[in-house]
């Protein structure tokens, strides 16, 4: 955890997704905005990774990169004469003020507590050689159920996609 | 100051990532509430949903594992955020659709049917 | 101009290179002979075959194990450098900041990425080379044969050729998502390659979860693609980009279902520790898994965009799909890139299926790397064989063959092969027995499934007049020899 390239890989990647999430709310363009939020989860996911989540870091890219940005791009497209200006709203102001007061808190909060909450030893990080077969045996160990109840939700939601946007057959 | 000193401030530990994880929310949060385009908003939420993930993998990195729980917990929480994030994704992007085939548009400010 | 070049070549800078020489018209290289070329060569191989006998004696006799000069394994190489690296390099205070480890692990690094770049530079040179001229062989042509000798430097021509054009952008595009795409879809390309397995050290990045990886960095090109497509302005490059994303969108399913079945017998997603696995069974996933292999093999081929499921730049139908609008270097990107990925597919069936660096012991005499390198040759010119004689799908067709056809099949093999897993882990005997029962079960599961759903889904081979025939007798070179022959004598 404290070899240089793990600092500086955390510096770099934390910098180029708070970035590229800040410039999907500054650019102009909706699909530009698409592509920096592409950006920001391949960020993210690098993150992921400098936390030995390698399973997630890569579910991260599949998902995020490969699929939900798929699918924003395509809802563009598919309403063409809407608005592609990524326009403010009268928002704008309260937004900022509500995002900055959060972001402060957090911070402080996350400085200000001794998260040394569990453990007897000084606080240290948890490594793990790898962590598909944990995430594995505890989705069908312990939290089967919900891992049951999350097939039957994506089910239903790719039914429930298909169904709104499916055009009626004119008779 | 010596290097011994500034070390807990330069290496990434649980509050450099917790305090990342605040900010994307933040920008997620500023995102969500100032866009006119429900796309736009949606990506906001992304975000959002995104930041609280890398939480999640922070607490189970640095926080020792409690007894009597599988030793992943986190991560699998996350894995269960990625899966309703996808359904929230896939769900909400075929309302816009609707949304527009009904209105002709996605801009939240004229959805006000319900309004008054 | 004329340049002479080694082995009796001439580099004839006056003429352009016509792809095929036109039958009746036949124009010859002009051969210089060189005295005393056959004895240089005589010399040569006479050296060559003695040192290879002294490399085998020193290989056998096992002096070289593990040595830094031991380049069977290039991982040895970058073990020696390690070792001699003190144990902290720069330390502040009293910690140690950088260690020694760590500059190993970084100079490996990037050594071993320069090495990644520089070979895929390197196979893309030659493959626009020998992809063309196969391809010319397949169709009765010559295919480039001017410049350099036996054509070898037509990629390097063309390169030039492609930089000095005019970068032309199309009014209207969106000059930010139009820049973008060629540059997106290099990046999977070079991650791609960086995590085969090229011998049991020589690997770039060992990944814990590599075939998720494969799946998730592949799926990265198809934002490229569609913002290519869209960012033109134009009505062929969106219908190109249209169907390549919903085309890649539905063959990622069916691959990933198919790399579950190989998941499934190995227990681990790590690509050499599934290399491994068929080594110490001795079998390879190919003969074990026939199903998923051709599940994989033709879902690749769809998310490479190449024949049969090349619809994406369907020259005839939509000019040249989503990079219509694209010229010089960056249609040039694009073209590479596609070559890249039909290597790195080919590498990956080999890594999967085909065993990887091993062949039944002999990695321990022969370079590992030289092993899978040519396997990867081998499902490379399948690929290519594949790309020259089946025809184009058409959209539909080519939707309704992942959702109808390979996602039903690769499901009920996932199920099959979960069967025959359990049944492996508690069988207690040697395992070659339950192996070949297994492939011989899916063998016969694959044919029989394979003919039935195709039935039930309306296939009827049998009441088609046109139906391709299998003929020895057609095509190839000797063919059109003979065909000429024939045309002279009348």
């Amino acid at each position: 955890m404290d070899n240089p390239g793990v600092v500086g890989a955390f510096y770099l990647l934390s910098g180029v997704t708070v970035l590229s999430s800040l410039a999907v709310f500054a650019v102009r363009n909706l699909l530009h905005a698409v592509v920096f939020l592409v950006l920001a989860f391949v960020g993210m996911a690098g993150i992921f990774i400098t936390l030995s989540a390698d399973f997630l870091a890569v579910a991260q890219i599949l998902i995020y990169a490969g699929a939900v940005s798929i699918l924003l791009v395509f809802a563009v497209m598919l309403t063409p004469l809407a608005d592609r200006n990524n326009a403010n709203s009268l928002f704008v102001l309260p937004g900022v003020a509500v995002a900055g007061g959060f972001a402060t808190i957090v911070a402080l909060v996350a400085v200000a507590t001794d998260w040394n909450v569990l453990a007897e030893e000084d606080l240290g990080y948890r490594s793990f050689a790898t962590t598909i077969a944990d995430i594995g045996q505890a989705l069908l160990g312990p939290y089967v159920l919900a891992f049951e109840v999350a097939s039957v939700l994506l089910l239903a939601a790719l039914i429930g996609a298909i169904v709104l946007v499916r055009e009626e057959e004119r008779a | 100051m010596t290097f011994e000193e500034l070390k807990p401030f330069i290496v990434p530990g649980l509050p450099h990532y917790l305090a990342l994880s605040g900010q994307v929310f933040a920008i997620g949060i500023l995102i969500a509430l100032s866009k006119r385009n429900a796309i736009a908003v949606l990506m906001g939420v992304e975000l959002m949903l995104n930041a609280t993930n890398l939480a999640f993998l922070a607490f189970t990195r640095f926080v020792p594992q409690a007894q009597g729980t599988p030793a992943l917990a986190g991560h699998v929480f996350v894995v269960f955020i990625l899966t309703v994030a996808a359904a929230e994704a896939a769900v909400a992007l075929a309302m816009a659709v609707l949304v527009y085939r009904r209105r002709e548009t996605v801009d939240l400010d004229r959805l006000n049917l319900l309004r008054w | 101009m004329r340049i002479p070049l080694p082995f009796g070549m001439l580099l004839d800078t006056t003429k352009d290179a016509p792809e095929s020489v036109p039958s009746g018209t036949r124009q010859r290289i002009v051969r210089v002979p060189v005295p005393g070329l056959r004895l240089v060569g005589a010399v040569v191989a006479l050296v060559v075959i003695a040192l290879s006998v002294l490399i085998g004696v020193i290989v056998v006799g096992g002096a070289l194990d593990g040595k830094w000069y031991d380049f069977r394994d290039l991982g040895n190489t970058m073990d020696g450098l390690r070792s001699v690296l003190p144990e902290c390099v720069l330390a502040l205070g009293e910690t140690c900041v950088v260690t020694g480890s760590y500059v190993g692990y970084l100079a490996s690094a990037v050594i071993g990425g320069t090495g990644v770049l520089s070979f895929v530079g390197l196979i893309l040179v030659l493959l626009v080379w020998s992809e063309r001229r196969l391809l010319a062989r397949f169709q009765v042509r010559r295919g480039p044969n001017r410049v350099g000798p036996f054509g070898l430097l037509q990629p390097l021509a063309d390169a030039i050729k492609m930089m000095q054009k005019e970068t032309v952008i199309p009014r209207g595009a969106d000059r930010f998502l139009y820049y973008l795409p060629p540059v997106i879809v290099f990046i999977p390309l070079m991650l791609l390659w960086g995590a085969v397995p090229w011998a049991p050290k020589m690997t770039y990045a060992d990944i814990n979860v590599g075939v998720l990886y494969l799946v998730a960095v592949t799926s990265l090109t198809t934002l490229a693609i569609f913002l290519a497509g869209w960012s033109s302005n134009n009505h062929y490059a969106l219908l190109g980009a249209m169907r390549t994303v919903a085309m890649m969108v539905s063959y990622e399913i069916p691959i990933s279902i198919s790399l579950l079945t190989i998941v499934l017998f190995t227990g681990s997603l790590q690509l050499t520790e599934i290399v491994r696995w068929q080594a110490e069974h001795n079998a390879w996933f190919a003969f074990l898994l026939p199903l998923p292999l051709f599940t994989f093999f033709f879902s690749s081929t769809a998310e490479l965009n190449r024949s049969p499921n090349d619809i994406a730049e369907a020259e005839s139908e939509i000019v040249a799909g989503y990079y219509t609008e694209y010229s010089g270097m960056k249609m040039g990107l694009y073209l590479a890139g596609e070559l890249g990925y039909a290597t790195a597919t080919s590498a990956f069936v080999s890594t999967l299926f085909l065993g990887g660096w091993t062949l039944f012991g002999l990695e321990t005499w022969i370079p590992p790397y030289v092993i899978l390198g040519l396997k990867i040759s081998v499902v490379y010119f399948v690929l290519v064989w594949m790309r020259a004689t089946l025809p184009r799908f058409r959209l539909d067709q080519l939707m309704a063959f992942a959702w109808k056809y390979l996602i039903p099949l690769s499901i009920a093999s996932v199920m099959l092969v979960a069967l025959e897993v359990t049944l492996f882990a508690r069988w207690d005997v040697a395992a070659i027995v339950p192996l070949v029962l297994f492939a011989i079960v899916n063998y016969v599961f694959a044919r029989i499934a394979m003919r039935r759903w195709a039935t039930v889904l309306g296939y009827q081979p049998e009441l088609q007049a046109n139906h391709p025939v299998m003929t020895s007798g057609v095509g190839g070179l000797r063919a059109a020899q003979a065909l000429r022959q024939a045309e002279g004598a009348r």
